[in-house]
């Protein structure tokens, strides 16, 4: 526990499982898995910046991660554009689009501001499923592999590699972010956000900056995935997924980058785990979600922790 | 004349199922705080049961008490099973679980009633009626009219009953509520039954214009939430206002703009009100306490 708080201890830890996972897992199957649990979990991660410690919430990050996905897809299959640009134009035009719809959305509270980016992921799902003319409609469209300066990598072990050393990155950032200034001033938002303006904290630029950083984090996401998976459909953008992000974020335990992590690792191990059940998977899914938010309802890493914490007392 | 006429009929019928979904949401959410996203669900219970029960034979009326009652104590249930085991959790994590709630209700119709869509019977035959020059189906006043007695009853029981007084008075502080000998949890529990038996009867009335089937919720379901929020999230007339108004842009925008786009229009509109009013066409202004 005492190496999972200290800043550096817990990226140690997962950077060496990282490394031992293919060889202890390493049929394509469950490296596939692993991939994209590894993509869940770099968007949750910047998902639980904005949710966990700026308590803001956002039912349309899946928006983004459909905008990356397409740009990418558009870029590189219809305009030739090279993998790298179309990436970082992804990036860029999210984070823009972040930023000028970030002030006025930004300004509602609870239940609006979750209302608000509803409605902003929905425009995004709906363009997409019917500009067929330039995605394809409701049947998606294929995306070229990636190819980085003449390299491209084959097969699900050599995008493993980078999918891990992306959510290290991530952590990384995220947890420099949270010890940053500027991670201090989020925890005062989300502690009284009158407070934190009384105490000269810029409230509304803070919470921009992140929701910008969460959205940048599932652009980029979405793009390298819509290359991974060779395919992108509008579900991708949906409300359901957007909902499926903050469960990520909530199951695993707000406030916590690891939790995020762990969160976004059940989410996509269940449906794989359930698969099997086929008629019932929607029941077991939805019962599962229900009693995991009741038995701990701060989600499940921090619920652990006070539960070891417990029984270490006693 | 005719074409705007068509338009304001259809747009104020599929209003009216929005303002029973927005007024189902707005009972929970003052009497709990909770965005209930299970709303959805009890339209939809309420239209696959009155579908699958009048499949059976039954009369209509009876398969109509029978699926709103059955939505009311699936309600019940959500309320004593799921939140209430759940109390003092953060806000979020009882959102999530109406979110698994609602999976889960989603997932069980689909399992006892397959996918395929399921009619249901017009209330009083098909035959169109003309009115004002817009040609409508006989279903659509049943909509209109069964929804306009339900609120104007539901605005009885809030100023007129002393469990409506004690409902109102758990909303404003529950706290104070108690002390002054009201049970809230009991009116909690009526809230939800309450909630889900609005829900319910909007899905039986729709359910003969659109069929039933186990994926009807989600739509009409976050259709409601626009409708709330659009009117000021906690005020009731503000949600039968806001169910309506949602209803008709989205007639005219898919009669005069693009069909595709026509569910875009509740978020575009969305977006520009509360743009302008951050909290809504009827919301009160809330002071913040530090």
């Amino acid at each position: 526990m005492k190496l999972l708080d200290s800043r550096y201890g817990g990226l140690l830890l997962l950077a060496a499982g990282l490394l031992l996972l293919p060889w202890l897992a390493g049929n394509a199957y469950l490296l596939d898995v692993a991939n994209r649990i590894a993509i869940n979990a770099i968007i949750a991660v910047g998902l639980n910046l904005l949710i966990g410690y700026a308590g803001q919430i956002s039912l349309g990050h899946a928006g983004f991660l459909g905008l990356g996905a397409y740009a990418s897809a558009i870029l590189c299959g219809s305009y030739d554009w090279p993998a790298w640009l179309a990436l970082l134009s992804a990036a860029a035009g999210v984070a823009l689009l972040a930023f000028l719809v970030a002030r006025p959305i930004l300004r509602l509270k609870g239940h609006y501001l979750a209302m608000a980016t509803l409605g902003l992921g929905m425009i995004v799902s709906l363009v997409l499923s019917n500009e067929s003319a330039l995605t394809g409609g409701p049947d998606g469209m294929a995306v070229p592999g990636l190819v980085l300066f003449g390299w491209e990598p084959q097969g699900e072990r050599a995008w493993y590699w980078i999918f891990a050393t992306l959510l290290l990155l991530a952590i990384w950032l995220a947890q420099n972010l949270i010890d940053s200034p500027l991670g201090r001033a989020l925890r005062a938002v989300h502690g009284s956000e009158v407070a934190a303006r009384v105490a000269g904290v810029d409230t509304t630029a803070c919470k921009v900056q992140v929701f910008v950083i969460s959205a940048v984090f599932a652009a980029i996401a979405g793009s390298l995935s819509a290359h991974y998976t060779g395919f992108v459909t509008p579900g991708q953008a949906s409300f359901l997924h957007s909902v499926e992000l903050v469960t990520m974020v909530v199951i695993g335990g707000m406030a916590s980058t690891y939790g995020a992590v762990l969160g976004a690792a059940l989410m996509t191990l269940l449906p794989q785990l359930l698969s099997g059940l086929e008629d019932y998977e929607m029941l077991v899914f939805g019962l599962i979600l229900m009693v995991s938010m009741i038995v701990l309802p701060q989600g499940l890493l921090p619920g652990l922790r006070g539960w070891l914490q417990t029984r270490r007392a006693a | 004349m005719s074409a705007e006429m068509q338009f304001l009929v259809s747009g104020l019928t599929i209003g009216a199922i929005y303002a029973l979904a927005a007024l189902g949401f707005t009972l929970i959410y003052n009497a709990s705080g909770v965005i209930n996203f299970a709303q959805g669900e009890f339209i939809m219970i309420g239209g696959m049961l009155t579908a699958v029960l009048s499949g059976l034979g039954l009369p209509l009326w009876l398969a109509l008490v029978l699926a709103v009652a059955g939505a009311a104590l699936v309600g019940m249930l959500l309320q004593r099973l799921a939140l209430d085991r759940a109390r003092g959790a953060p806000v979020v994590s009882l959102v999530i679980i109406t979110i698994g709630a609602s999976i889960f209700l989603r997932g069980l119709a689909q399992l006892l009633w397959g996918k395929q869509f399921r009619p249901l019977p017009a209330f009083s035959g098909e035959q169109p009626l003309h009115l004002l020059g817009a040609t409508l189906v006989p279903q659509t006043l049943w909509v209109m009219g069964v929804s306009a007695l339900l609120m104007l009853a539901l605005g009885l029981f809030f100023s007129r009953t002393l469990s409506g007084k004690a409902v109102l008075a758990t909303a404003i502080n529950a706290a104070a509520a108690r002390l002054s000998g009201i049970d809230t949890r009991s009116v909690l529990l009526a809230c939800f039954a309450l909630s889900a038996a609005l829900g319910a009867i909007g899905g039986a009335l729709i359910a003969p214009i659109t069929a039933a089937s186990y994926e009807m919720g989600l739509m009409l379901g976050i259709k409601g939430f626009v409708a709330a929020v659009l009117g000021g999230l906690g005020v009731s007339a503000g949600a039968v206002a806001g169910g309506l108004l949602l209803g008709v842009a989205e007639t005219l925008a898919a009669g005069y703009l693009s069909s595709a786009y026509k569910d875009a229009v509740a978020f575009a509109l969305i977006f520009v009100v509360l743009f302008f009013l951050p909290n809504g066409l009827f919301g009160q202004r809330a002071s913040e306490r530090v």
